[in-house]
């Protein structure tokens, strides 16, 4: 355990020193506050938009954004080590090989939580202070813990591709396709299935095809509670499915833990 | 006497298709100070790897203060054993101070070992500044103070003096003598590190996976049967005529020079002294560096030898 604390405390230095906390911070900020004043804009309205809307465009916005930021900071954690040789030196030492991914994932996946609150949690403060409804700050909660879940499931997927590949370019390119994979392929196939082929998937199964991505589990979280105008997609389609929210969490955490459990099996039968 | 703390018997390791070691047994006592030279690719990394547990052996046995390295109970003596690694680039956003305190946490000391073997290597000054700052000198001070943390029994150095000027590698090797006198074993591990010789207490040559030598470095240059150089000077062709030493003017380069065979020297410098005219002499036996390449030079006669 305190060997876990170790590396994750030096993780964590890690990333103060490399600026990933504050630059992440200040963009969350800057976009949610963003979103929160002006998302009513486009609708011909400036000021604060409705809660559904804020929280639509914020959630749509974070796809992209929660998972490209989290392979950015993970995809080189043992790439990188192993280049610079510190791996093979850190096996040597009284540390195990789950302590060390272990003590990295809570390291950094600190790093993306702490800048996902501050940053989310400001509008949040700042909407709650202005309109008084408390449904804003449950609204918020939701969309701030799932937004966690999604950073730390891609920071977990990030570690596979980092133990699956030689070279640190390469990882890279890995985590660039992931990503758009993630956030913008499966989407497109989605409904370019949906509208070409006609039966092709139920409702149902539209929605459990969409369980395949934390991304798009993440949208159904927060989306199904809303305006279904104010959601485009595949999404909306698949919003009045009959999956229970604890249903859809439990796949986002299903989503941190596989992803994980696999890249420290890989880990261990990595040779170096 | 003790076990020894280390002994691998008959050890061999392949990747793949490539043998990266072949049937190699070496024993290292406690206080002891080896020197382990071969070319790139030769096995010594793989040798030390296999000795810090990091990889199993395919076949034969390893062990190392009584135990199988790779082994869940050799989990604790991790902490008695110190490494340092060919190529290693700390994190180069850290401080040194940081970086030294991360290694230590992990063997389980604290920041103070940490400040106190930052002295000992001589970058204290330097260590609130980011690693990325270091000079290639300062990064490999950086490694030799992490592979000291808790004054280990065992440590493997490879490549220890590379980038450390003089005065730094000198203060390297006092502090491999005081380790050694404390009782700790040490692997050396290098292509070859002039003015090793005298801080080792045995060398292993290594070439392609197999021990070319083995042994003090007396024994292997009576093994290897070079001559020693003597230099004398003043004679003035006093030499070439001296039928008991014209023998060995055997160099066309170096005309002045005798070239003898280790048990003919004694009587040769007795010779040479009963000339009065001399002024000056240098005797120069096979350094480590000649018996080295005599070593690999006798292996590829003998490759070419079998492929004819």
């Amino acid at each position: 355990m305190k060997q876990i604390f170790n590396v994750a405390l030096k993780e964590f230095q890690d990333g103060l020193r490399n600026r990933w906390l504050v630059s992440i911070t200040i963009i969350f900020t800057i976009l949610s506050l963003g979103l929160t004043y002006f998302g009513g804009a486009a609708s011909g309205s400036i000021g604060i938009a409705s809660l559904s809307t804020t929280i639509a465009s914020l959630a749509s916005l974070a796809v992209f954004l929660i998972p490209l930021i989290a392979l950015l900071i993970s995809y080189d954690s043992f790439v990188g080590e192993q280049e610079s040789g510190t791996l093979l030196l850190l096996l040597t030492y009284p540390l195990s090989k789950s302590q060390l991914l272990l003590g990295k994932f809570f390291g950094q996946g600190a790093i993306i939580a702490l800048a996902i609150l501050l940053g989310f949690g400001t509008s949040a403060v700042l909407l709650f202070m202005q309109v008084d409804n408390s449904q804003v700050l449950s609204s918020f909660a939701l969309f701030i813990f799932s937004a966690i879940l999604l950073g730390l499931s891609f920071t977990a997927i990030a570690y596979l591709i980092s133990l699956s590949v030689s070279e640190k370019s390469k990882a890279a390119g890995f985590a660039l396709i992931t990503w758009f994979v993630f956030a913008l392929v499966f989407d497109l196939a989605l409904l370019a299935l949906l509208v070409g082929i006609d039966n092709g998937l139920s409702q149902q199964g539209l929605t459990q095809v969409m369980l395949l991505n934390p991304a798009d589990i993440f949208r159904l979280v927060n989306l199904s509670g809303l305006d279904s105008s104010d959601v485009n997609g595949a999404v909306a389609i698949a919003i009045n499915s009959s999956l229970s929210q604890t249903t859809l969490i439990s796949s986002m955490f299903a989503w941190v833990i596989v992803p994980l459990s696999l890249a420290i099996f890989i880990l261990k039968k990595k040779t170096l | 006497m003790n076990a020894p703390l280390i002994s691998l018997q008959n050890v061999g390791k392949k990747y793949q298709q490539l043998a990266a070691l072949e049937s190699i047994s070496m024993t290292l006592n406690q206080g002891e100070v080896l020197g382990l030279f071969g070319h790139n690719g030769a096995g010594k990394t793989t040798m030390m790897k296999l000795i810090l547990g990091v990889i199993s052996p395919d076949s034969g046995s390893v062990d190392v203060m009584g135990m199988a390295p790779d082994s869940k109970e050799a989990w604790h003596s991790r902490t008695k054993i110190g490494y340092l690694p060919e190529n290693v680039s700390f994190y180069e956003q850290l401080t040194g101070l940081e970086v030294l305190t991360y290694f230590a946490k992990l063997k389980g000391y604290n920041k103070k070992t940490a400040i106190a073997l930052l002295e000992q290597v001589g970058i204290a000054h330097a260590m609130k500044r980011q690693v990325k700052t270091y000079s290639k000198g300062m990064r490999q001070r950086l490694g030799l103070a992490q592979a000291f943390i808790g004054e280990p029994k065992l440590l493997l150095l490879d490549e220890p003096t590379v980038g450390l000027d003089p005065i730094a590698t000198a203060d390297f090797y006092r502090t491999v003598d005081q380790l050694k006198s404390n009782g700790s074993s040490v692997i050396l591990c290098s292509h070859v590190l002039p003015g090793v010789e005298q801080h080792i207490d045995r060398a292993m040559i290594l070439s392609a996976g197999k021990v070319l030598a083995a042994g003090t470095i007396p024994e292997l240059r009576k093994h290897a049967n070079l001559p020693v150089k003597i230099k004398p000077k003043g004679l003035n062709g006093a030499v070439s005529s001296d039928p008991k030493l014209n023998l060995f003017l055997t160099s066309e380069l170096e005309q002045q020079t005798l070239f003898v065979p280790e048990q003919d020297k004694l009587s040769t410098l007795k010779q040479l002294l009963s000339y009065d005219a001399m002024e000056d002499i240098q005797v120069e036996s096979a350094n480590l560096e000649q018996l080295y390449q005599h070593y690999l030079s006798q292996k590829s006669a003998a490759f070419n030898g079998e492929k004819l």
